[in-house]
């Protein structure tokens, strides 16, 4: 879609792309609620230079954007204003595109399901009683409704593939430090990386061109040369080795999504890969590590929005009111559970026995992935253990919901970049994606790999009705 | 009373750590590019990263950098090979980002020393780090009639935190550490240190034990002294206050205790119990940072001569003492200005005599730097030259010296002006000489029957006979030649 956009755009303008995604907005969103901030009279529409020459690209409401509210869907942000575009927007820009709107996300992208906003739930345009995945629900739900030509996301444990194959649509997560993250309202610093969120592997290439590189007022962000992603594509997987890592195929993994996959692994060895098992023997600690890690870092991010400077500030008597009042008005339980949990692992007295253990198995996490990438190029494994549960389901009990990110949550422990592409539907006609993971800047065997794969299933034809 | 009380005071033993922050004086913040500068409008010299924005991110400042290592080779400090940032979480108003970017336990200075001039001789006092943090910004309440303001101008500025181990054992050592430190900082020009504009601030750890005991005592961190001389009474008054705690039986408990400077005492600010608990970490927006040895050699060898050195300089190149070598060298600025007057062709001697003696006495009393005296380096020789040459007696120049101060007017012009020109004419002293003898026959008899102080009288006479121009080492010989006759 992003593709033939660029094509459009530059042959009539982007008048016509703007005018029937608004008309889709329109029909469908107040059934899908994937945008928290939508207003065509923002949206810039006499671009006409770069490479993204007038198209409308969407946003996931925790990257900043100059004159668009940015809220990260929380009540504590309400009104916020940034006076600066994040890199990525600011590079967006530079190509041509145009924001289109600003989508919906789980409270500073704290969830897997898109329920915790502040905004209400975004449903998932395949089943509007269930989830879009989360915490990039309303980007992945957005470009499956049709309502976006292609988004940015984020993604901390899996925000940006989780919903992506949820939503049966193209998720990357760049490695860390390949896409500045300035702009984008940290949650779990050491993690976080902003991706694309697109129709397909193509589309996906194309806007990795245009954000990806190094940002002199990001510290964490990689000096390394950035290749023409789109050069990738095509080239097949001839040789390409292709691990299944024992350690994601376990009780839990619902059958129907294990036989996809396994699929997969048919399809690649029958285009010319091999395909071996292999070992990351540390991942069952992974979910426990990243829920001591992530949230020590958001515990500190989060600090900063005490109703002083900017956003929702309660009624208040005095400073600490002022700090109380607007901390507990202001943000919703989810984020508050992970406040709480960060601060607690950072305390005095408990540092050593959780944070500083934590970093310790992320490093044996780490450690297992370059093991693995000495005997195989690219690692195959599923996306999350379940189809997209319904609304509701999961809200209740953070447990089973943070095991929703088991097989996602490794990789930003480790760094690396992977990608969730679809692999097919269930029997109940819902979206099951795939993940491939690529080592250390090694995205261009990513959309390889991914790109040949779409070729040979072309899932991405299908589309849910609405 | 008084020598009961030091009786108590010498059984005790004072304990002092010493926790000193200066204000690089870097162009730019430590993390972001706005202007570092003290004075501007409220929250003019700010941008999305110092005012900890959502979404912005710190870049570290190179000039700070380096001038961090300098201070920490000036002070002998162990310099990292690898060093990283980390956060310190509380919140306050004035820090944007309810945490301040600081370094914890890998500091970019580790273990170094300063050498202090005591009474009876240097003294080395440890330094346990010398570490870069972010400062916090300001609150304002004067004027504001429902809450308070806040300027974030400061927030971000880039401040050093050099820490003593506690290895200080009176407040003179005290003292002498920070003026010793203050003086290297502004040799290294890496900070003004200025207290009043609050580039160099200090806060005390102090806790006493009884002498010969090992262990330390129950710590108390002072804070709120805005000048060395605070730091000295602060600590005298906790010295006592502690021992007349423990000498009555009681016990002291940990807090934080603040300066009152018009009351000249500390109260209590807070106990330990509320101590914050600041949830360090690593900060994961910088990664851990590498300096290479060949990098901390090239800052070495821009380090400037320092204070100790120069003292030594001074001593051999101008054969002043090494008392008024030291005393020159304290102030930078001083030193320059001796230097430079000695470049004129003067005695040293004299020169460091007028200026310690002097100059700085009338400097301190008009509450003037020596950077804004209207007297110059070069002038100042002027006045030294016609003491040399005999134009003027020491004793005119006294007089001299205050009027050059207040009217800017070189020594020639004040001299002339006022008719002070000493007489050297011989024919015109003999003269007065000879008018003196005759007017006074008992204090000649005096002299030629060997009252030697007659003598005294009588040079005294002329002088006065001369309005004190004569130049007294001629009236002196021209006396004992006549009388002699």
């Amino acid at each position: 879609m992003l593709k033939e956009s660029i094509r459009l755009a530059a042959r009539e303008g982007a008048e016509r792309i703007i005018e029937s995604l608004t008309q889709r907005v329109r029909e469908v969103d107040s059934r899908v609620n994937a945008y928290v901030q939508f207003d065509p009279k923002k949206i810039q529409r006499s671009q006409t230079k770069g490479p993204l020459a007038g198209v409308p690209v969407s946003v996931k409401d925790n990257i900043c954007t100059r004159g668009w509210e940015t809220t990260c869907a929380s009540k504590i942000l309400e009104g916020f204003i940034p006076p600066y575009d994040a890199t990525v927007v600011e590079k967006l820009r530079q190509a041509g595109a145009t924001i289109f709107g600003k989508c919906n996300m789980d409270e500073f992208a704290f969830g897997s399901s898109c329920e915790t906003s502040a905004y209400g739930p975004t449903r998932n345009p395949w089943d509007l009683n269930r989830v879009p995945g989360g915490s990039s629900g309303g980007s992945a739900a957005a470009v499956a409704a049709g309502e976006a030509v292609a988004a940015l996301g984020s993604d901390t444990g899996g925000s940006i593939r989780l919903p992506a194959a949820f939503c049966g649509v193209v998720g990357l997560k760049p490695t860390y430090g390949r896409v500045s993250r300035y702009g984008l309202v940290a949650f779990g610093s050491s993690f976080d990386q902003i991706g694309p969120i697109t129709k397909t592997v193509e589309d996906s290439a194309l806007l990795m061109n245009v954000i990806a590189g190094h940002d002199e007022r990001d510290s964490t962000s990689a000096d390394l040369p950035v290749p023409d992603y789109t050069k990738a594509l095509g080239r097949g997987v001839k040789g390409l080795r292709i691990g299944l890592p024992r350690e994601f195929f376990v009780k839990g993994l619902d059958p129907e999504i294990e036989k996809s996959v396994r699929e997969a692994a048919r399809i690649y060895q029958k285009m010319g890969a091999v395909i071996k098992e292999v070992n990351l023997p540390h991942t069952k600690y992974s979910v426990a590590v990243y829920y001591i890690v992530a949230v020590a870092e958001a515990s500190s991010n989060l600090g900063r929005f005490d109703g002083v400077q900017y956003g929702f500030r309660a009624a208040h008597g005095n400073l600490r009111d002022l700090y109380f009042e607007t901390r507990d008005q202001g943000f919703g339980e989810e984020a508050k559970r992970r406040i709480l949990l960060g601060t607690f692992v950072l305390s005095a007295g408990y540092y050593e026995a959780y944070y500083l253990k934590g970093q310790k198995v992320r490093t044996l996490i780490r450690e297992d992935y370059t093991k693995a990438f000495d005997e195989v190029d690219l690692l195959l494994t599923p996306v999350s253990p379940t189809p997209p549960f319904k609304l509701g389901e999961k809200l209740t009990d953070p447990l089973t919901m943070y095991l929703s990110d088991i097989f996602t949550i490794s990789v930003n422990l480790a760094g690396v970049p992977a990608m969730a592409l679809p692999s097919g539907f269930t029997k109940s006609g819902l979206p099951i994606g795939m993940q491939l993971i690529a080592r250390p800047f090694q995205e261009e065997t990513i959309f390889q790999a991914a790109h040949a794969y779409e070729q040979e299933t072309k899932w991405f034809k299908q589309n849910p009705k609405l | 009373m008084v020598q009961a009380e030091s009786k108590t005071l010498g059984r005790y033993e004072p304990v002092i750590g010493l926790e000193v922050h200066v204000q690089l004086a870097t162009r730019s913040k430590l993390f972001c590019p706005c202007p570092a500068q003290f004075g501007a409008e409220p929250n003019l010299n700010t941008c999305p990263v110092c005012l900890g924005l959502p979404g912005s991110l710190p870049v570290l400042n190179q000039e700070a950098l380096r001038m961090a290592v300098k201070a920490g080779l000036a002070l002998n400090c162990r310099v990292a090979e690898r060093f990283k940032f980390d956060r310190k979480n509380y919140f306050y108003p004035d820090l944007p980002k309810a945490y301040q970017i600081s370094q914890f336990n890998k500091p970019v200075n580790g273990r170094g020393f300063l050498t202090v001039e005591l009474k009876d001789g240097p003294k080395k006092i440890g330094i346990t780090r010398a570490h870069l943090e972010e400062d916090a910004g300001k609150l304002l309440h004067e004027g504001v009639k429902d809450g308070s303001l806040v300027d974030y101008n400061r927030a971000g500025v880039p401040l050093l935190e050099i820490v003593s181990e506690p290895e200080i054992f009176t407040t003179e050592e005290a003292y002498q550490y920070l003026t010793t430190l203050k003086a290297i900082l502004q040799y290294l020009e890496v900070s003004d240190c200025d207290m009043e504009k609050g580039s160099l601030r200090c806060d005390a750890n102090i806790s006493i034990r009884p002498r010969g005991e090992k262990k330390l005592g129950t710590k108390v961190e002072i804070k709120n002294m805005n000048s060395f001389r605070a730091v000295e009474r602060a600590l005298q008054f906790e010295i006592e206050r502690q021992t007349g705690v423990l000498t009555e039986g009681g016990r002291l408990t940990q807090e934080t205790r603040l300066w009152n400077e018009s009351r000249g005492e500390t109260f209590s600010m807070r106990s330990k119990e509320y101590a914050h608990d600041y949830r360090y970490f690593p900060e994961p927006d910088l990664v851990p940072f590498t300096l290479s040895r060949a990098e901390v050699e090239a800052i070495r060898r821009t380090l400037p001569e320092l204070p100790n050195e120069r003292i030594q300089r001074l001593v051999k190149d101008y054969g002043i003492s090494e008392y008024d070598s030291a005393r020159l060298v304290q102030e930078k600025a001083v030193a320059e200005y001796y230097e430079a007057s000695v470049k004129e062709g003067v005695s040293a001697k004299l020169a460091a005599n007028w200026i310690l003696s002097e100059l700085l006495g009338h400097l301190k009393e008009a509450g003037t730097a020596i950077q804004g005296s209207k007297v110059s380096a070069q002038s100042l020789a002027g006045l030294i030259r016609l003491i040399e040459n005999n134009t003027i007696s020491g004793k005119i120049a006294k007089d001299v010296l205050p009027e050059m101060l207040a009217t800017g007017k070189s020594a020639e012009a004040v001299v002339k002006e006022k008719g002070l020109v000493q007489v050297t004419d011989v024919k015109l002293i003999e003269t007065v000489v000879l008018k003196i003898i005759q007017a006074n026959p008992k204090g000649v008899e005096d002299f030629r029957s060997g009252k030697k102080q007659a003598a005294g009288f009588l040079v005294g006479q002329v002088m006065k006979e001369t309005q004190g121009k004569a130049n007294p080492k001629l009236v002196n010989e021209i006396l004992e030649k006549k009388l002699a006759k």
